[in-house]
């Protein structure tokens, strides 16, 4: 497959990318830390991940093989738009196995299946600032982060505890990377935090509108804040997946109707499809 | 007469770009470059790949590696000359590096402002000599690095109480790269 001469291979122009190199390496020398880069226009609005499109443009070599979800479905319009993307600008490959894939670029979840160290995940980020509802002077979340001054943050979930008898963030929930960086995971559910605790895939952030690109590399202690009393409980609806009885997968909850019908699936399109799939075989 | 660069620029910055990102993510695994390269003496093919794919007109270079270098370097990255290594967002050595502690940390708020030593060493050797620990290692990686001057290992240890500043290393002998960020901890093996 051969792409679109109209454009630079992956869309970006060298200089962008190697910019866009350079943040990425100390990123990861660095974990958790927000390193600045200079996001260029894309042609598609921010808030459509601009951030992991780029980050995935300056990564991507003509035998990835790329996957996209969003919300864990491929099949959804950012995914399939991105996808599409790429594969005209770049020429990759493109797949919705998570195992054949080795570029996944994702927008509020983490795969289902365990990943490897032959994968890199990209997640779109709207915000990477971690502090950015208690503190909105971003000078000063920088001189916060220099200190490791995180009192704030504690402070919100005591209260959190406090209000409600349990820390209410169901999403984006703070994790410490490396002991030393308070971090926003991106608005992946709680639910997903503990697949970011030492993944042997590398992962890579990229906030497009905020011009952040940060980084976990692989087999980095990721904690989810708590307290000792309080410790960190990851929240999953109480269900099983109508299509596939999956019991441990991440759900969503899908209104059938306008007389309280409801139902739970998967959220993750791809393990969804392969269960369902291996049951088949299994019936036949 | 100039020698040349990379063949295909777009698509050998690429995969060096990913072999350095892989020897970053995963520090004291060497990776090999498939680019042929005969960049001018003393630069080792890897070396010279390096540069090519990370340097440019925003990044000043210092490097000790003599005039034919310098002018290959500047020509085809159209990178400023630093004269001191204190200047330089990368340093090249090519002979015994410089002290790390005089190389840019960046700051407490902006750590990334902090160096990235290139540093051509007679040989890389993975699975023997220091233990690797730290981010990006599950258990522990083992690397010799050829002739690693008496008192690094001990530069580089003072460097941990700096951070987040530092100095992070781009290793690279003859076609092998592999990469010391900054959260490494170096153990003699």
């Amino acid at each position: 497959m051969s792409h679109d001469p109209a454009y630079n291979f992956a869309y970006l122009d060298e200089n962008t990318k190697r910019m866009i190199r350079r943040a990425l390496l100390k990123a990861v020398a660095i974990p958790g830390h927000q390193v600045p880069f200079g996001a260029r226009e894309m042609p598609l609005p921010y808030g459509w991940g601009t951030g992991g499109i780029q980050v995935t443009a300056a990564v991507l070599g003509p035998r990835d093989v790329l996957k996209v979800i969003d919300q864990g479905a491929d099949d959804t319009t950012n995914a399939v738009s991105i996808r599409r993307f790429f594969n005209r600008v770049a020429g990759v490959g493109t797949t919705t196995r998570t195992a054949e894939a080795t570029v996944i670029q994702t927008r509020h979840r983490i795969p289902e299946q365990a990943l490897t160290e032959a994968q890199i995940l990209v997640y779109q980020v709207p915000m990477p600032e971690p502090l950015f509802r208690l503190e909105p002077r971003l000078a000063e979340t920088r001189r916060m982060h220099a200190l490791a001054d995180y009192g704030l943050m504690h402070v919100k979930l005591y209260e959190d505890i406090a209000r409600h008898g349990h820390i209410s963030t169901a999403y984006s929930y703070p994790v410490m990377v490396g002991g030393r960086y308070l971090m926003s995971p991106s608005p992946i559910p709680a639910f997903d935090n503990p697949k970011m605790h030492r993944m042997p895939a590398l992962q890579l952030f990229g906030a497009g509108r905020e011009k952040r690109i940060y980084a976990v590399p692989p087999y980095t202690e990721v904690r989810s804040l708590d307290f000792e009393d309080h410790p960190f409980r990851p929240h999953r609806a109480d269900a099983h997946c109508a299509l596939c009885g999956s019991r441990s997968s991440y759900l969503d909850e899908v209104v059938t109707d306008d007389r309280g019908g409801r139902m739970f699936v998967c959220s993750d399109t791809d393990y969804c499809e392969t269960r369902q799939a291996s049951r088949q075989e299994d019936a036949a | 007469m100039m020698r040349p660069g990379f063949t295909d620029p777009v698509l050998d910055a690429q995969s060096c770009f990913r072999a350095v990102l892989e020897a970053m993510s995963r520090p004291g695994r060497v990776q090999r470059l498939a680019a042929p390269l005969q960049p001018p003496a003393p630069l080792a093919p890897a070396t010279a790949a390096v540069l090519l794919t990370l340097v440019d007109a925003e990044t000043p270079l210092w490097l000790d590696a003599g005039d034919e270098a310098a002018e290959w370097v500047r020509f085809h990255c159209g990178c400023p000359i630093a004269t001191t290594p204190a200047e330089a967002a990368f340093v090249l050595a090519t002979g015994t590096p410089p002290d790390i502690a005089a190389l840019p940390q960046g700051t407490d708020e902006a750590p990334e402002a902090g160096a990235t030593l290139v540093w051509q060493a007679a040989a890389l050797e993975a699975g023997q000599g220091w233990r690797l620990s730290g981010p990006g290692i599950e258990h522990e990686h083992r690397l010799r690095v050829g002739g690693a001057p008496e008192g690094f290992r001990a530069a580089w240890a003072a460097q941990r109480g700096r951070y987040p500043r530092g100095v992070d290393i781009i290793l690279c002998a003859g076609e092998a790269i592999a990469a010391l960020p900054r959260t490494t901890r170096i153990e003699e093996g």
